[in-house]
């Protein structure tokens, strides 16, 4: 029982920044129809944005968060406008080819620029566990769970509370509509990709510090993001939300109790299954954003 | 005249051993013989029926593995193995095919990409039956009676011939009323349907025939190497097909060959001017420029050229 809980409560903690992942993606899923491949990359970025501002520039620790978002933003935003524009209306296996172009791409540049060695994010927190009867939580996975809650309601009020986030909805019920009504719809376009590449920077940065970083630790933060925007339904924010933290358990709990070896499975078990069974998602009621 | 461009390939492609006086250029065209087959592969799902699989490094490590393990475990010879690569490919082929082909477009590609994924994790968890990470050396090469398959000299002929059959299965396929049936639905999916085209089985048939053909070239690798580990699973495998199969030409049966060659022989070219990273850099980069500049392929914008003077 107290394993159960232990599990649960570590589970949580990996999902919160697997719904980061997954909003991110199933904004730029649902919103421009692209299947991004190179969301992964952005995670990555994320970390090594992070270990630069620490390591290199010397900042401290809560300062390389919003230096890691920001450098999401700025590159998602350019990759968005470079590649993605031009290629508006074709067919989306084109649009595909070329995301997993600027994945390989983004991957090697890492590996080039930064080497092949893992690297360690250096943290404030103390390492001894916050002890509540029977469950430990390390201080740095608290705050790595309440940043990536609050930051998952940040995303949800630039949603559902301004200008950009109702043209962004808009736009992603119908977009000819939306762009009638005078929605500018590639700067929407621009936005969403940059808001969706900020997330997975973040998500890169607080997850960094727990675990190590390294070039291809993208790789997995991809894979994870799909199943969770297969799990909450495409542009289902909410869905995300919950499809991230329900990854997390599910994970947690197929390591702990099945085989370490397989935990990555999941992921891929939960997309096959969900597609196959019930492609809408597992909270869908309609396919909306929001 | 037009045959004349055609049986001197053929002739260059039979006489290389005896002119290609270092084994490493050798090795390369053996390589590239088996990336031509996967291309041709691949091909037939994205080039001929429109649906994009970035599973296939699947089909070529399940044949890898099956056709190791049937002359390892069960001491079968290299042939038989073959044999069951291609078989247990296609059976694979045509599960992933019933069950996924139901999807289409963004959803297909995940699914492919999860059953690769999953199929991955279990030739490094399978501990028993697949030696985990280690992988699995010592694997025979073939023997045809008195002859040996040791040498990369007469390897090469074998793969040689593997392309041969692959591109004339292939074009026998795409010429048939299947493979004008492939065309129709990869244009115009509820045209094809409407005109009584039962788009699901066309589609799994050429699931089956590409995975069979991917396994025969995972069959091919092991025997050639002589070891197999979950590298053979590597998502690189499936991109590189991709590009091959993208940058020579899709839906055009010369295309994946030339791609294939083009492909294997550029970055061997390279290995001595820029690192595995800057290789896989402009692999990348690659990829990106042929979406934008050659969207349709090396062989039919030069047939095009050719008949636009």
């Amino acid at each position: 029982m107290e394993a159960l809980l232990q599990h649960l409560v570590n589970g949580l903690v990996l999902g919160g920044t697997y719904a980061l992942l997954g909003i991110g993606l199933t904004l730029i899923f649902g919103l421009m129809n692209v299947v991004n491949f190179a969301h992964g990359e952005f995670y990555t970025l994320g970390a090594y944005t992070a270990f630069a501002s620490l390591a290199l520039l010397g900042l401290p620790f809560l300062a390389a968060i919003p230096v890691a978002i920001v450098a999401g933003i700025v590159l998602g935003a350019l990759c968005e406008r470079v590649l993605l524009r031009p290629l508006r209306g074709e067919s989306i296996d084109s649009v595909m080819l070329v995301m997993i172009g600027l994945w390989i791409a983004m991957q090697n540049a890492e590996l080039l620029g930064w080497g092949g060695a893992a690297k360690s994010i250096a943290h404030p927190f103390p390492t001894a566990p916050i002890v509540a009867g029977p469950l430990g939580i390390a201080p740095l996975r608290l705050f790595v769970f309440v940043t990536a809650i609050a930051l998952i309601g940040a995303a949800q009020l630039v949603i559902h509370r301004t200008r950009l986030g109702r043209a962004m909805r808009a736009t992603f019920q119908d977009a000819d509509t939306a762009a009638l009504m005078g929605v500018r719809i590639r700067r929407i376009h621009t936005a969403t990709f940059a808001l969706g590449s900020g997330l997975a920077a973040a998500a890169g940065a607080l997850l960094g510090p727990i675990f190590l970083v390294y070039p291809s630790m993208g790789d997995l933060a991809s894979l994870k993001a799909f199943s969770v925007v297969i799990l909450g339904g495409l542009g289902n924010v909410a869905g995300a939300t919950f499809g991230g933290l329900l990854l997390g358990v599910v994970e947690e709990l197929g390591a702990g109790y099945v085989s370490s070896g397989y935990r990555d499975a999941v992921g891929f078990v939960i997309i096959i299954l969900v597609l196959l069974l019930r492609p809408s998602g597992l909270f869908a009621r309609s396919e909306r954003i929001g | 005249m037009r045959a004349i461009p055609l049986v001197l390939l053929a002739v260059l492609a039979l006489t290389a051993p005896f002119w290609l006086a270092n084994p490493y250029y050798l090795h390369v065209l053996i390589m590239a013989g088996i990336f031509a087959v996967l291309a041709l592969s691949l091909n037939l799902l994205l080039g001929y029926t429109g649906q994009l699989s970035l599973g296939h490094a699947a089909f070529f490590g399940i044949g890898a593995y099956a056709s190791a393990l049937c002359t390892l475990k069960l001491g079968r010879s290299a042939w038989e193995g073959m044999a069951l690569a291609a078989l247990l490919a296609g059976v694979s082929g045509w599960a992933i095919g019933r069950l996924a082909l139901k999807l289409r477009g963004a959803y297909f590609v995940l699914v492919t990409i999860s059953f690769a994924g999953v199929i991955s994790l279990v030739s490094v968890n399978w501990m028993e039956l697949t030696n985990g990470p280690l992988g699995l050396p010592g694997i025979p090469a073939p023997e045809l009676g008195p002859w040996s398959f040791r040498t990369k000299r007469a390897y090469y002929y074998l793969v040689l011939a593997a392309v041969a059959l692959s591109y004339l299965v292939c074009r026998r396929l795409v010429d048939s009323r299947i493979g004008r049936a492939f065309l129709a639905l990869r244009e115009n999916e509820a045209l094809a349907e409407s005109v009584g085209i039962d788009v699901t089985r066309y589609l799994v048939i050429a699931a089956v025939v590409s995975a069979a053909m991917a396994g025969l070239a995972g069959g091919l690798y092991a025997h050639y190497t002589r070891f197999v580990s979950p590298e053979v699973f590597l998502f690189t495998y499936t991109v590189t097909m991709v590009i091959m199969v993208v940058a020579g030409g899709k839906g055009t049966l010369a295309g994946p060959i030339v791609g294939a060659v083009l492909f294997t022989a550029l970055p061997e070219a390279l290995r001595e001017a820029a690192s595995w990273q800057w290789q896989m850099l402009a692999y990348g980069l690659i990829l990106v420029l042929l979406v934008f500049f050659l969207p349709r392929g090396i062989v039919p914008t030069l047939s095009r050229l050719r008949k636009s003077p």
